[in-house]
Formats: structure tokens, C-alpha cells, sequence
């Protein structure tokens, strides 16, 4: 693979605010600070009227009832026109039947992508890799995940991530490999020795041993 | 803009927020958005549009419909 010299970027990291945009999109001007209060799923894509992106946008568009039930809303990106994502969109609907109901960034000169480091040069020095940000009510970016080129998106891991980090706000619990909701939650482990000993006798856990116990919520 | 066409009109949704701010004067951008059944960022957006096209004003941390707004919406 081609070696690219590039000047070091500061990408955006769990738990810092997310990065402030106001971008053109499908749906007028908008703003990070519009999402205020409403958890937000942006996510980029390489291009308009390519195979892999359509089925993602599709597959978006299906569980956006889901994600609206979990007060989450969803922002795409590309370096594409809005004529182009117009086109893109009503082309979907044409041949496939599937509205898009969330604004898609037209980001033509590449402010959101590089200030989220969506552009991966030794993926493609023009296109956004296919990234996704889940940033909470407050505008924490909690979760970042990176997919190549070439790999369509799990919108079902998508979805469990949001109940896992929703379910872990609520009730200062962590989550388990593979949980899903309605599985027992990990209890975070005591930082005291007295903790410990009083951990493995709590009648409400299932313990492995004090730093691994779990509770059904 | 999302809430105003070229023509300067508001569009379907622009109507939605315009009606909402209409039949409930002086509103939060929550109560618009749940009156007018329109997502929160859109309101959002729309409202700086409409603000900007003088079709609503901002008092304190309220917003409510001007009388150029309301003419376009009769």
C-alpha cells in the first residue's frame, strides 16, 4: 500500500465534546448544538451511488423507528453535493421504496470529516471511511467505530451499543461481552478490601468472585 | 434553509412551526417541537431561518410567531 506522509490530526476521543460543525445537509444548515438533548449517530460514507453505501443507507433508514424510540436521531456525511445527495436519495426511494428520513452533511470541503477524522488516507485521500460517532444528550462523543471501505455496517451492533451506554446511564452499571437488554449487568467491582469481602456475600449478585458479579436490573 | 423555500414560503415544516407558535404563543423549542410534531433539531434550525426572515422573534428563551409570520400562514 502507497505510504502517505500527512500532518498529525487531534481526533476527536471518548468522553471529550464533540466537535462543533455547521454544515450544509439535506435538510437545511444545521448545527452540533441543534442535536442538543437528543443523541446523535453521525456517520459518513464513502460516496453517493456506490453499491455497499446504499445498502447501508437502507439498512439506516430501517431502524431509524428503533433509534427514534431511544431518542436518538441520525446524521450522514459524505464528500458529496447536496444536488448529489438529493439525487442519491430520491433514486433509493425510486428503486427500492425506502424514504431516507435523516439529513445528510454535503461536505464538500471536508470541515466535519477532517475535524472528526473521517478521511483515512491510506483508505482513500478523497473519500470518508465508513465511521461512526454516537454522541450523547450533552454532546460526549461515547462511542467511535471505524469500518474500511469495504465492510458494511452492523446496525444491530449499532443498536446495542445505545441501550448498553442508555442502560449504563440509568443505572451506573456496566455490560458484559454479547449482553443485550434483559441480560444480567455487570455491578462495578469494589475499590476497597471490606468491599470485597462484603461483595461475594450480597444476596441480590451472581459472583464469580468480588471484581466479576452481576445483577439483573 | 429547511423551513423556508427560495420563494421566501415557508415550507411544510416551516407551516408546522409557524401554526405551533400561532396556536401556542411564546413557546420553548421543546414545547414547538412536540406541539408541531416536528424533531427537535429541525425546530432548531428552522427557527434561526425564520428568525433571520423575521417571521418569529426570540423573547428571553421563548419564541413567538410575528405578524408577518402569521400572514403567511392564513
Amino acid at each position: 500500500m502507497e505510504e502517505y506522509q500527512t500532518k498529525p490530526v487531534s481526533l476527536p476521543r471518548l468522553g471529550e465534546k464533540a466537535p462543533d460543525f455547521d454544515a450544509v445537509t439535506t435538510h437545511g444548515n444545521l448545527k452540533l448544538d441543534d442535536f442538543k438533548g437528543n443523541w446523535l449517530i453521525l456517520f459518513s460514507h464513502p460516496a453517493d451511488f456506490t453499491p455497499v453505501c446504499t445498502t447501508e443507507f437502507i439498512a439506516f433508514a430501517e431502524i431509524f423507528p428503533d433509534l427514534q424510540k431511544r431518542g436518538v436521531e441520525l446524521l450522514g456525511l459524505s464528500v458529496d453535493s447536496v444536488s448529489s445527495h438529493i439525487a442519491w436519495v430520491r433514486n433509493v426511494e425510486e428503486k427500492t421504496g425506502v424514504k431516507i428520513p435523516f439529513p445528510i452533511i454535503a461536505d464538500l470541503n471536508k470541515e466535519v470529516s477532517l475535524a472528526y477524522g473521517m478521511v483515512h488516507p491510506g483508505q482513500s485521500k478523497t473519500e470518508t471511511v465508513r465511521c461512526v460517532f454516537i454522541i450523547d444528550d450533552k454532546q460526549i462523543i461515547r462511542t467511535i467505530l471505524y469500518y474500511p471501505l469495504s465492510t458494511g455496517r452492523n446496525m444491530q451492533e449499532i443498536i446495542r451499543i445505545i441501550d448498553a451506554l442508555q442502560t449504563t446511564d440509568a443505572n451506573g452499571v456496566a455490560t458484559p461481552a454479547n449482553w443485550k437488554p434483559g441480560d444480567k449487568v455487570v455491578v462495578p467491582p469494589p475499590n476497597t478490601q471490606e468491599g470485597a469481602e462484603e461483595r461475594v456475600k450480597h444476596p441480590g449478585y451472581e459472583c464469580v468472585d468480588w471484581y466479576l458479579c452481576k445483577k439483573q436490573l | 434553509m429547511a423551513c423556508i423555500n427560495p420563494e421566501g414560503k415557508p415550507t411544510e415544516t416551516g407551516k408546522k412551526v409557524l401554526k405551533a407558535l400561532r396556536d401556542n404563543r411564546l413557546s420553548t423549542v421543546e414545547k414547538i417541537a412536540e406541539t408541531a410534531g416536528v424533531a427537535l433539531f429541525r425546530v432548531r434550525s428552522g427557527l434561526r431561518d425564520m428568525t433571520e426572515a423575521e417571521l418569529v422573534v426570540m423573547v428571553g428563551d421563548k419564541y413567538d410567531i410575528t405578524e408577518k409570520g402569521i400572514k403567511l400562514i392564513e
